[in-house]
């Protein structure tokens, strides 16, 4: 094999005869590979930011709604019936065996009080498992007991925004508000969950025991019956067999003939994550794939130039060859000088791209990802270029008569 | 064996149409090693084709020719590539020379083909232009190079790949009356002491003076060949 090393030394002295022209050569290989690295940037940062959303929502979650009921012609949404009861959360652990834990449900808006603030939210009534379904810890305070769920006591736990519009920057544990005219004990205070993938402010909620919400503050036209069941499968490979088994076991709760629609629904975040995702990565890859058009635009820039290089020193192939170049020798000379191109070009073009990620991070307040793939993927493709579209100038080089290359002026 | 021996070589150029022009109408022809040829006739004579096949830069439409016992008329391009590089050396009118290139490293380009180390490369570019006389303009380039310098690199080059012939094609007709005798000096030491075989084409019969052999060419033919030392 020929000595790579002087051959690259000998491109390289060509491409510096012609600095101008060989940077605005460059130039659309620099634009398209910094265009592709700041599109997957941005593009992978999205991503990256939807799924941690989601997935703040909680792991492994299922989430079961009543069906809607038909009053007189009138339909109402989902969750408009009251289908769900205490007892199917029960039966849903203890007979499903792809299910971990579930949490039943009951929530209704309600004025806080503490002193002389006031403050209007959701407030929930559910029992401790919603807390681990949903990996929300505590920053303050101690979470739900066993005696507090049994003995409908009078306790609640605060989300941060409650927490701080009611007490400001004081400790809210141990104080008492009232909900209802009901005096409610602060046992803890949640960490702050920040926004959810709709714009919603999560931590604006309290919590009671679900005895308590069923007893004293939301009194359903049915015992027992709750607003929705949150339940976490035992992993994410078992989501699907958990909603299953859940299905089967409602419609034989809820005694369904084989006819009837089921008059609950089951949500599946993980289905959700999936589609965002996979839609998100569509979106990636259609921006990249704009972007790499300016690649082969630069491409065709390298072979307009390498075929006006080869031409232009006609007489320097010559005479290489009058001393013993030979075919592949010439090929390979050229080659290396469109790789060298679109190579240089590509590394140029990385480091803006990347400059150019990080500005847009900071004007759009979008998080931008530069992975390490798509740094090997605009190298590769701009190497792919260089060769694709060096090739044939450099195939027409080698097939120079000698004679008449020499002869040429 | 003679070093070069060439039977029946006839070459035919097809121009547009049917035009053809028959440069070389079958020559024959043999030179032994360490001769010193000249080679003259008029433009158009097939000199220049002669010696361009007689270079493996062109192959004859007909004909064999042997060079060093090998039958050459029958190689790819690749392969007169290899002969170029290892049994020729090229001295052109033009001089031929890389420009934006130093001279040490022109001299290096037949050793670059020949995979020879970087180097091995240097130590004999050095001592070639040494050979030549030109060991104080290693680092110069073209455009700072007399002609007659210029031309001594050119050899330096045809020199340093141990090739045993070398070719020049007119090798004086860019140079002035003093250079052009300074040159052929060197050439006629080449032969006396390193023995190479020379071949030079040439129209001036005072430069053919310093050769051993002439051969006259016309309209394709030899018309005459003789030794003149």
């Amino acid at each position: 094999m020929i000595d790579i090393n002087s051959t690259i030394k000998v491109s390289i002295r060509a491409l510096k005869v012609n600095k101008m022209r060989s940077f605005l050569t460059m130039l659309g290989i620099i634009i398209g590979v910094s265009a592709v690295i700041t599109m997957l940037a941005v593009g992978l940062g999205a991503k990256q930011r939807i799924t941690q959303q989601i997935e703040n929502i909680g792991s492994n979650l299922i989430i079961i709604l009543p069906g809607s009921m038909t009053v007189g012609g009138v339909r109402t949404g989902y969750g408009g019936a009251s289908t769900l009861s205490i007892g199917d959360a029960q039966a849903i652990v203890k007979d499903c065996p792809a299910v971990l834990r579930d949490a039943p449900m009951l929530s209704g808006s309600e004025q806080l009080v503490y002193r002389n603030q006031n403050w209007s939210t959701n407030v929930q009534g559910t029992t401790s498992s919603y807390f681990k379904i949903r990996e929300w810890t505590l920053a303050e305070g101690r979470g739900f007991t066993q005696q507090d769920m049994q003995g409908a006591t009078n306790v609640c736990i605060l989300g941060q925004t409650v927490a701080t519009n009611l007490f400001g920057s004081t400790d809210p544990t141990g104080k008492t508000i009232t909900i209802k005219n009901i005096p409610f004990l602060i046992i803890g205070v949640l960490i702050s969950k920040g926004q959810s993938l709709m714009g919603q402010d999560q931590d604006d909620v309290a919590f009671v025991p679900l005895s308590t919400g069923q007893q004293k503050l939301f009194g359903t036209t049915f015992p027992g019956m709750v607003r929705n069941i949150m339940v976490q499968a035992k992993n994410s490979t078992d989501i699907n067999f958990a909603q299953q088994q859940i299905e089967a076991l409602l419609r034989q709760r809820h005694h369904l003939l084989p006819k009837q629609n089921d008059d609950f629904f089951i949500r599946n975040l993980t289905e959700i994550l999936t589609a965002v995702q996979q839609s998100s990565s569509i979106m990636t890859l259609l921006l990249a794939a704009i972007a790499s058009i300016s690649l082969i635009v630069g491409g065709i820039g390298i072979m307009n130039i390498m075929l006006v290089s080869v031409t232009e020193r006609t007489r320097e192939i010559g005479i290489r060859m009058a001393v013993g170049a030979k075919t592949p020798d010439i090929r390979l000379q050229f080659l290396i000088e469109a790789v060298l191109l679109s190579l240089i070009g590509s590394i140029i073009g990385i480091i803006i791209g990347s400059i150019g990620s990080k500005i847009v991070s900071v004007i759009a307040g979008w998080p931008t990802i530069i992975s390490f793939y798509s740094i090997i993927i605009a190298l590769g493709f701009s190497v792919f270029v260089g060769v694709f579209f060096g090739y044939y100038p450099a195939y027409k080089a080698s097939l120079l008569d000698p004679i008449e290359a020499l002869r040429y002026e | 064996m003679p070093l070069i021996k060439v039977v029946d070589i006839r070459k035919i150029y097809k121009m547009d149409g049917s035009l053809e022009i028959n440069a070389l109408n079958g020559v024959s022809a043999a030179i032994e090693k360490g001769e010193f040829v000249a080679i003259m006739g008029p433009s158009g004579s097939g000199k220049s084709t002669f010696m361009h096949i007689l270079g493996c830069l062109d192959i004859p439409t007909s004909g064999q020719y042997f060079l060093d016992g090998e039958n050459v008329s029958e190689l790819k391009k690749n392969q007169l590539a290899d002969i170029r590089n290892k049994k020729i050396g090229f001295v052109f009118q033009g001089f031929n020379l890389l420009s934006r290139t130093s001279a040490i490293e022109n001299v290096e380009l037949p050793m670059f083909y020949a995979k020879i180390s970087i180097k091995e490369r240097r130590e004999k570019a050095l001592q070639a232009l040494k050979t030549v006389g030109l060991e104080n303009r290693v680092n110069n380039y073209p455009n700072q190079l007399s002609g007659g310098q210029q031309q001594r690199v050119a050899i330096a080059r045809a020199l340093v790949n141990n090739a045993p012939i070398i070719m020049a094609d007119e090798p004086t007709g860019n140079l002035d009356t003093k250079s052009s005798h300074e040159l052929m000096e060197l050439f006629v030491k080449l032969n006396n002491e390193i023995g190479l075989t020379i071949i030079l084409v040439t129209h001036e019969s005072d430069i053919a003076g310093y050769s051993k052999r002439i051969i006259r060419f016309l309209d394709g033919l030899i018309i005459n060949d003789e030794k003149t030392k």
